[in-house]
């Protein structure tokens, strides 16, 4: 089965990580810019994370067969430092158009500042003069109000729901974004975002059209399996197989192929590997129809002695 | 007398249809009549998305045109969108300090497919001289991709680098796993220095259990005396049929008389050592490197 997973911080993730999610059937993901669990004090370490999304770690993916993408945006908390945010929101249209940058995110409020509703509302009209999608990162705290205002501001600006994917939703958020129109992403984190057996009760009731599963894997712990564990929980309970493969899969790719960025022949029909390529092919896919998917190693046990 | 800008022009707009050419001409333009850098950085984002990824299309004589006019430039295994970003570049006209300055810039924030287009384009720019630098920074990633970009069918490193880092260019070459026979001068620039870290580099591999790519000792050879041909001697006679040819070339441009005592102890190997139909560019091609 394959899988995409649209919102995890490689970043932060090891190569055992990367291993275990293709190894999982991920084919492709995508890494949205974020604060990174400390804030950035220079707009050159911000240039220089947002080099790394759309340079290094895109390589990185590669080399275990799992095609990268990322978003480009300034996020909600660092929105506080007006300074920085200032010098970010010059440099954010060198970045939006490097290649693989299927959307402008993730962005939205954190605290719903001042600052942030000026920083959102002026990287909303970014993504509209570029013609990207964007990703919202909803709030933790005060958050069915603050989805409600994300998307009245997007509303307001004039773009389309069927562009937008409203992200970190729950069981108090979900009727309206998808009443909406807009797309319903899940993240699944353990503890505090959401649990992959609520996800799948939610499936059972809205269905998954326009429903997103991603794992929002970062530097706190999180599972970078969280949309494989998902995607097998559910059919586990009954859910059909196409269904979960528009949660898991097909959804993520509609809304951020809209970018013209992200395309199922990326991963299927990868141009052969010249000095043009960076990608070394899929493990999985290369097996063919009936592919042998081996266990990820655990390398972390001190009884695993052999290193070579 | 062409340039290379005109070339790059001509092979880009004779193989771009209608729509894909007139954006490309208009920007190329824009450029050239002093665009600002916003507009250089949009025009370079938007290249593979308006002209797409095929290969540049290079006809009959177009590769003797190019070393013509740029000697040693190989624009073979070009796309599209890299032929149209180097020429942006170009377009724009500045030279010395400023074109360094932009071009540093540009490489920083660049992703993955524009690093590999910038520094493809190295043998064109202008004060090329003031690159090296950043032409450095680019054999130090290890991303393969990116290193061959500078470091194969190019005459930059050739030309601009020093000693020190010529030698670590092709001691990195080994380390991502490339392959030597592509870079230009590599017999011309071999030296001392490098034959001794490529001959360490060789018994670190050993040491560790791990194979020596046979191309190595095409830099060790000429330079190869004492503990090398000791070396040269094992794999002469215990090594892989490709690793045994490889020692053959290496013992016979080595000037130690030794090496020539050890291929004469074998008539087989003499006779191979002095046919036409072993050179290292068979053995990189036999080894799928050429």
């Amino acid at each position: 089965m394959m899988l995409i997973d649209p919102h995890a911080h490689m970043i932060s993730r090891t190569t055992d990580d990367y291993e275990a999610m293709a190894a999982s059937g991920v084919v492709a993901l995508i890494e949205p810019a974020f604060w990174i669990g400390q804030p950035r004090t220079h707009v050159g370490t911000y240039i220089d994370y947002l080099s790394t999304i759309v340079g290094w770690e895109r390589f990185r993916a590669g080399q275990f067969g799992i095609r990268h993408y990322c978003t480009i945006g300034l996020n909600s908390k660092e929105a506080n430092n007006q300074e920085l945010a200032e010098a970010v929101m010059e440099i954010l249209p060198r970045f939006a158009l490097k290649e693989g940058v299927v959307a402008i995110g993730e962005i939205g409020y954190d605290e719903q500042t001042g600052l942030e509703d000026r920083y959102f509302r002026a990287q909303l009209e970014l993504a509209k003069e570029l013609a990207l999608p964007v990703m919202i990162h909803t709030p933790h705290r005060d958050k069915k109000r603050g989805t409600t205002r994300s998307m009245d501001v997007i509303l307001e600006h004039g773009l389309a729901p069927s562009k937008v994917v409203i992200d970190h939703n729950n069981e108090e958020t979900v009727r309206e974004t998808l009443d909406r129109g807009f797309w319903a992403a899940f993240s699944i984190y353990p503890s505090t975002k959401m649990g992959n057996a609520r996800m799948v009760e939610i499936m059972k009731q809205y269905g998954c059209e326009r429903v997103i599963v991603d794992s929002a894997c970062d530097w706190g712990i999180s599972d970078p399996l969280g949309v494989a564990k998902t995607a097998k929980l559910a059919l586990q309970q009954g859910i059909p197989g196409d269904q979960v493969r528009l949660a898991t899969y097909a959804n993520a790719l509609g809304a951020y192929g809209q970018s013209g960025q992200m395309s199922e022949d990326d991963w299927l029909n990868p141009p052969p590997v010249d000095q043009r390529t960076v990608y070394e092919g899929n493990s999985i896919l290369r097996g063919g129809r009936d592919p042998l998917v081996e266990e990820p190693k655990v390398r972390r046990r001190a009884d695993e002695l052999l290193i070579e | 007398m062409t340039t290379t800008k005109e070339l790059l022009r001509t092979w880009l707009t004779r193989q771009l249809a209608e729509p894909k050419r007139v954006w490309l001409e208009d920007q190329l333009d824009r450029l050239g009549g002093g665009a600002g850098d916003r507009d250089l950085y949009i025009a370079l984002g938007l290249a593979p998305r308006r002209l797409g990824r095929a290969d540049l299309a290079l006809l009959d004589g177009d590769l003797e045109q190019a070393r013509t006019v740029r000697s040693g430039w190989d624009p073979r295994g070009l796309s599209v969108d890299q032929a149209a970003r180097i020429l942006m570049l170009l377009a724009e006209g500045s030279v010395g300090r400023a074109f360094a300055d932009r071009f540093r810039q540009l490489c920083r924030t660049a992703d993955l497919g524009e690093q590999i287009a910038f520094y493809r384009g190295l043998p064109l720019y202008p004060d090329p001289e003031l690159l090296e630098d950043q032409a450095a920074e680019g054999t130090r990633t290890n991303i393969k991709a990116v290193f061959e970009a500078v470091a194969h069918r190019s005459p930059y490193p050739m030309e601009q680098f020093s000693e020190n880092r010529w030698n670590h260019m092709v001691l990195k070459a080994l380390f991502v796993g490339s392959t030597l026979a592509p870079i230009q001068g590599l017999d011309a620039r071999a030296n001392p220095e490098l034959a001794t870290m490529l001959h360490d580099y060789a018994h670190e591999r050993w040491a560790a259990g791990r194979p020596v790519s046979p191309e190595l000792w095409r830099c060790v050879g000429p330079f190869a005396e004492g503990a090398m041909v000791d070396d040269l001697e094992r794999v002469l006679n215990t090594g892989a049929e490709v690793e045994q040819k490889a020692a053959m070339l290496a013992l016979a441009s080595a000037p130690d008389p030794r090496a020539k005592d050890l291929l004469a102890r074998n008539p087989a190997h003499a006779t191979a050592a002095a046919s036409e139909a072993l050179t290292w560019d068979r053995l990189s091609h036999e080894l799928g490197a050429g």
